[in-house]
């Protein structure tokens, strides 16, 4: 994998609500798809039941990222336990596949912040009332936020800059890309004198 | 003496292969279940090295998500990829030697269920799975917890995860709780009281008294809420309860080794004196049977309880969201939810469909009926609580009060498409997630515990189940 993130300006849209649940950002019944579309097809689906009327086409003129301003969001701003619930992946897939690759909130459900970074997604925490600052510049019609990864800084549409934090190790991830299966590989020599340990210790947790 | 550590560190010290120093650690994973939702594309990273997975032994598989639970069922599903799902992962595990418990071996359930009932999931070990309620499984003072599928690829190449260390976190339950009241009351409650953010970036312990008095299957119904509250793991401590579940089960330790286990087993408990980065205490004596009346199971309240008013709301931000809520499930502000009318009626998942549940359900459905133009149905975690039911004659009483008795699966809890109710339809839930549209387009779902949605389905109404037991 050589995709990896850094630097990202594009347009923000607010979505300011608590515990947004992965089945909200994909309905479960398009899981099924990825054996059809693979990871890449589930934009279309982002948000389904909030973006569509009940044919699955129609768009709801009321849900935000139907605003034609907004079609080519980047960022998501939304506030605390974003992406909660269920372990799916697809959630993140379908996000960036509508094209955002950064969330913004306070806080987030453990197993997506996780899966965001498995794909090159930022899941960045900052308190809520940054949040609600840069969302009132949006709602006024500037809509244009940037996201240094390298410098921990978000930049809101009046060029306020606010700085995140992020762990190194996460950070360092996001930056180079690595192939996580690869760089643990290489180190497979200790993980299999570990086994070797552990199987003189816990000889049934090997079911061999 | 080393200094005191708690169940979660024990368990994570005597997995820890390398400590990278910033927070994070590689970890030996133990085992690994998967289902048809992961189809053939998980195995990718390793089609593509052309390598075979290090320790195919310790990893399971079954079909649960996707599939139909209607008799007869086949590969087909009524949802697009799901055959194809079923069929992929079907073809892998052949390929590359995993155990699969297929659509029509007894052992085919949901994953949560299998891994307790086969013997799979052993205290102090690491399980992992691609779904969010492994948390179930710590019941069995297991570390186990959801990750996604790029993870999975991982553990498949390596037998090992690149894992965070959570921080701790105690909820100790004092006093007893009354009679009738179950583990899933108390985990409605427990979230209720701490809220569905309160466990993020923790690994929770239930203790105290009313958690020891509990059956495993009790205690995996509490550890598979953990999630609910953000927390991506929750436990209870093996003990004598746990070792009496485990003993003779096919994948049990046998002989020597099964002694060897449980010596080693009950150094895990938590040591008197170690610290919690956060301790919560709930006041057992005054949990009653629960019932969610919002979109979130954080939004719970007694079955003899009222529907919050937004207008009493202290705040905004609180008032929209009740009423974001309320806008959804369509309830009134400050009614008793008691007497609410119900569509559906639906007994089964992760949380609530093992063969102790089926038995509380059925006790209440025994020489009643369901109500008229109640759409109801159970569907058994596995083949093996399906069986066990039939053999006890529990199908014939679900079935007598009106009652579908369907085959194994994840059906309405997880609703990929195949399983439908009725569109907008009122449904109380056995479930885990009252979110918008988790059980269909529309459906404002009530959890509940397996009593209560008998209770409900009896009735045609919310029911406090004390009133309809007496």
């Amino acid at each position: 994998m050589t995709e990896s993130f850094t630097t990202l300006t594009g347009t923000a849209v607010p979505l300011l609500r608590n515990n947004i649940d992965t089945d909200a950002i994909l309905p479960s019944r398009f899981l099924t798809r990825i054996n059809e579309t693979g990871k890449e097809g589930f934009g279309g689906f982002l948000f389904g039941d909030w973006r569509y009327e009940k044919d699955e086409k129609t768009p709801k003129p009321d849900f935000v990222l139907n605003a034609p301003h907004y079609s080519d969001a980047k960022i998501l701003l939304a506030r605390d336990n974003f992406g909660c619930g269920s372990s799916r992946e697809h959630a993140v897939w379908a996000l960036k596949g509508f094209g955002i690759r950064c969330v913004i909130a306070p806080s987030f459900g453990e197993i997506f912040f996780n899966n965001c970074f498995k794909n090159m997604v930022l899941p960045l925490v900052l308190d809520q009332a940054s949040i609600e600052a840069i969302s009132a510049q949006i709602a006024e019609g500037q809509r244009e936020v940037s996201v240094d990864l390298k410098a921990q800084t978000v930049t809101a549409p009046d060029g306020t800059t606010y700085t995140f934090e992020i762990d190194a190790a996460r950070k360092d991830a996001l930056l180079k890309g690595l192939d996580a299966i690869g760089v643990t590989l290489d180190g497979w020599d200790q993980i299999k004198a570990w086994q070797d340990t552990d199987r003189a210790k816990r000889p049934w947790n090997y079911l061999d | 003496m080393s200094p005191p550590r708690t169940l979660f560190q024990k368990i994570w010290d005597d997995h820890e292969i390398r400590d990278f120093g910033n927070g994070y650690s590689l970890l030996h994973v133990d085992r690994d279940i998967m289902h048809d939702l992961l189809g053939s594309l998980v195995f990718e990273p390793l089609d593509k090295r052309g390598m075979k997975m290090p320790n195919p032994e310790l990893h399971f598989a079954t079909m649960d998500h996707g599939i139909e639970t209607e008799f007869g069922r086949t590969d087909e599903t009524k949802i697009a990829g799901g055959k194809a799902g079923v069929q992929g992962l079907r073809r892998k595990c052949e390929e590359y030697g995993i155990t699969l418990f297929d659509l029509g071996d007894d052992r085919q359930g949901i994953v949560h269920v299998f891994a307790p009932e086969q013997g799979i999931a052993l205290p102090g070990s690491t399980l992992i799975c691609g779904d969010s309620h492994t948390s179930t499984i710590g019941g069995l003072g297991v570390l186990a917890w959801g990750v996604g599928l790029t993870e999975i690829e991982h553990v498949l190449a390596t037998q090992t995860i690149v894992a965070q260390k959570p921080k701790t976190m105690r909820i100790t339950f004092e006093g007893n709780v009354a009679p009738g009241v179950t583990a899933k009351d108390m985990i409605l409650y427990t979230i209720g009281q701490l809220g569905a953010n309160a466990g993020n970036g923790h690994v929770v312990e239930y203790a105290g008294e009313a958690v020891r008095a509990l059956s495993i299957e009790a205690r995996l119904t509490m550890a598979n809420m953990s999630i609910e509250m953000a927390a991506r793991y929750g436990m209870i401590a093996a003990d004598d309860t746990t070792f009496e579940y485990l003993k003779g089960r096919p994948f049990s330790p046998k002989g020597e080794q099964w002694d060897q286990a449980v010596a080693y087993w009950r150094t895990l408990p938590t040591d008197d004196g170690a610290v919690f980065d956060r301790e919560e205490i709930i006041d057992a004596t005054k949990i009653g049977p629960m019932i969610t009346w919002g979109t979130s199971p954080q939004d719970v309240i007694g079955v003899d309880g009222y529907v919050p008013d937004p207008i009493k709301a202290g705040d905004a931000d609180k008032k929209a969201y009740l009423e974001r809520a309320l806008a959804y499930t369509g309830l009134t502000p400050g009614a008793a939810i008691e007497d609410t009318p119900i569509d559906v009626a639906f007994i089964g998942s992760c949380t609530n469909a093992r063969i102790s549940d089926l038995r509380a359900a059925a006790s209440i459905l025994k020489g009643r009926k369901v109500a008229n133009g109640i759409q109801a149905w159970c569907v058994p975690g596995s083949g093996l609580v399906k069986k066990e039911a039939e053999a006890e004659g529990l199908d014939k009483i679900f079935k007598d009060a009106g009652f579908e008795w369907r085959e194994p699966g994840c059906s309405m809890c997880v609703s990929l498409g195949g399983d439908k109710f009725k569109q907008g339809g009122r449904a109380i839930s056995s479930t885990n997630r009252n979110f918008e549209n988790r059980q269909g387009v529309g459906v404002r779902t009530h959890l509940a515990s397996p009593e209560m949605v008998a209770a409900a389905a009896v009735t045609g109404k919310i029911t406090d189940i004390r009133k309809l037991a007496s």
